[in-house]
């Protein structure tokens, strides 16, 4: 998230020399009023060099962008562009790229909205690793920074890529709502008890932005498998108590088979770069106990 | 996702550098897997030299000049064959060691703690490896 402190003016004091109190001869006078100069001249010099220093050293972040661009020819090559960004104290990698496209290069391409890790449009990878750009401090990678969209998916341009596989996905395990029986009144609630809340909350996370799907070595190889947040989707409503038992057997049916669950070999990607820190892996494997049970018959 | 693109260095082997503990432990056990399977073949080879050891006289049997014996004693004598052997336990080890965690990772046991518990099986088979070593490589020098 953006966390910047809003920009404070810095004054330049124009220092005011009182050395000389009493009068003195005239060439005397010229002599030192010249040196005076001559000293203010070379302060002022040293002093523009060290900011220039600073700001070329300290103050400015190296980002290498992935960039690409099928419809220009000259872009149809992938390359990395390199921007140097001044650095403001909690500027994030959004920020960055904002500052780039919007000073440097206004041909820069990538998603973003909320610049709070709501929306889910900025997932990206940034110094290999699938990162929301708004919630990823620079401060806290190492330069340069690299910035590449998500790997397996198709590129569309710069740091876009085509999602529309990943909401099919999302959509396959119906990501509804969708109880079996309704209150009776037309104003009844669909009340759900505490413990079961708690144990979707983490599920309801999720923003839809995709990093758990390009982490998942799985879900590269293999287009059929539902991939980490679909089945965190399911989870979310198989475990809800208010849909009732033919929903849930419903649920369950979808995603136990052969491309659901049972693709997922724990390798903790996915817990791993999920920036709402939700424990897809402990949701996968739970569905994955629940489908057992659920096909396990003693008799 | 994508199979049919080129994107050059996005999706380069070099990659693997930033694995983190659930995929080392994921390629590990597919690696030490995979030996563990060929080794069973070879295994196999080995033993059913006993079969034809079997049909050969008593009195070659009891000088220890059958297939069998004479086949272990000469693959014993050989150091690449003890350094393998090696090799074997260490794969053995790894593979029942991360075996354990990931029944606990299916149990939904400790998920928070997956990366540790991999590191604790990486560290306790370099010990029994380390600690196994005298007794394979002993007499073949």
């Amino acid at each position: 998230m953006s966390t910047q402190v809003p920009e404070t003016e810095t004054e330049t004091e124009a220092e005011t020399d009182v050395e000389h109190s009493e009068p003195l001869a005239p060439a005397q006078e010229e002599r030192m009023r010249k040196k005076a100069e001559g000293r203010a001249e070379r302060e002022e010099r040293a002093r523009r060099e060290a900011e220039e220093r600073a700001n070329a050293e300290e103050d400015t972040y190296h980002l290498k962008v992935f960039r690409f661009d099928p419809e220009v020819e000259g872009k149809q090559e992938p390359r990395f562009d390199d921007f140097h960004v001044p650095f403001k104290k909690g500027m994030t990698v959004l920020d960055a790229l904002i500052y780039a496209r919007d000073t440097f290069d206004s041909s820069l391409t990538f998603r973003h909205s909320c610049r709070q890790a709501i929306c889910g449009s900025d997932a990206l990878f940034v110094n290999g690793r699938q990162r929301l750009g708004c919630k990823t401090q620079l401060s806290d990678l190492d330069e340069p920074v690299r910035v590449e969209p998500l790997p397996h998916a198709d590129v569309e341009k710069d740091l876009v890529v085509d999602m529309d596989h990943f909401y099919d996905q999302m959509e396959a395990v119906e990501p509804y709502f969708d109880a079996d029986e309704l209150p009776d009144g037309e104003l009844e609630e669909q009340r759900q008890s505490r413990a079961n809340r708690e144990k979707v909350k983490m599920s309801t996370r999720c923003i839809w932005c995709g990093a758990c799907m390009s982490s998942c070595n799985i879900a590269a190889g293999n287009n059929e498998y539902l991939g980490p947040a679909a089945i965190n989707k399911a989870y979310r409503f198989a475990m809800d108590e208010r849909e009732g038992e033919d929903r849930k057997q419903h649920r369950l049916n979808i995603i136990e088979q052969e491309n659901g669950v049972w693709r997922c070999q724990t390798q903790f990607s996915c817990t791993e770069v999920c920036p709402k820190d939700i424990p897809l892996t402990e949701h996968i494997q739970e569905l994955k106990r629940e489908a057992v049970k659920n096909n396990l018959k003693f008799w | 996702m994508s199979q049919s693109y080129d994107r050059g260095l996005v999706e380069d082997f070099g990659r693997w550098r930033e694995f983190s503990a659930g995929m080392w432990a994921w390629v590990f056990h597919k690696f030490t897997g995979w030996v563990l399977v060929g080794y069973l073949f070879t295994h196999i080879a080995v033993l059913s030299t006993a079969i034809s050891a079997a049909g050969q006289s008593s009195e070659v049997i009891a000088a220890n000049n059958d297939v069998y014996t004479t086949v272990i004693v000469t693959l014993e004598s050989l150091l690449v064959v003890r350094i393998l052997e090696v090799g074997l336990l260490a794969v053995a080890v790894f593979h029942i060691l991360n075996g354990c965690r990931l029944l606990l990772v299916d149990l939904g046991v400790g998920l928070d703690s997956q990366d540790k518990s991999f590191y604790a099986s990486l560290i306790l088979t370099g010990a029994i490896v380390v600690a196994s070593v005298p007794t394979f490589l002993a007499g073949v020098f």
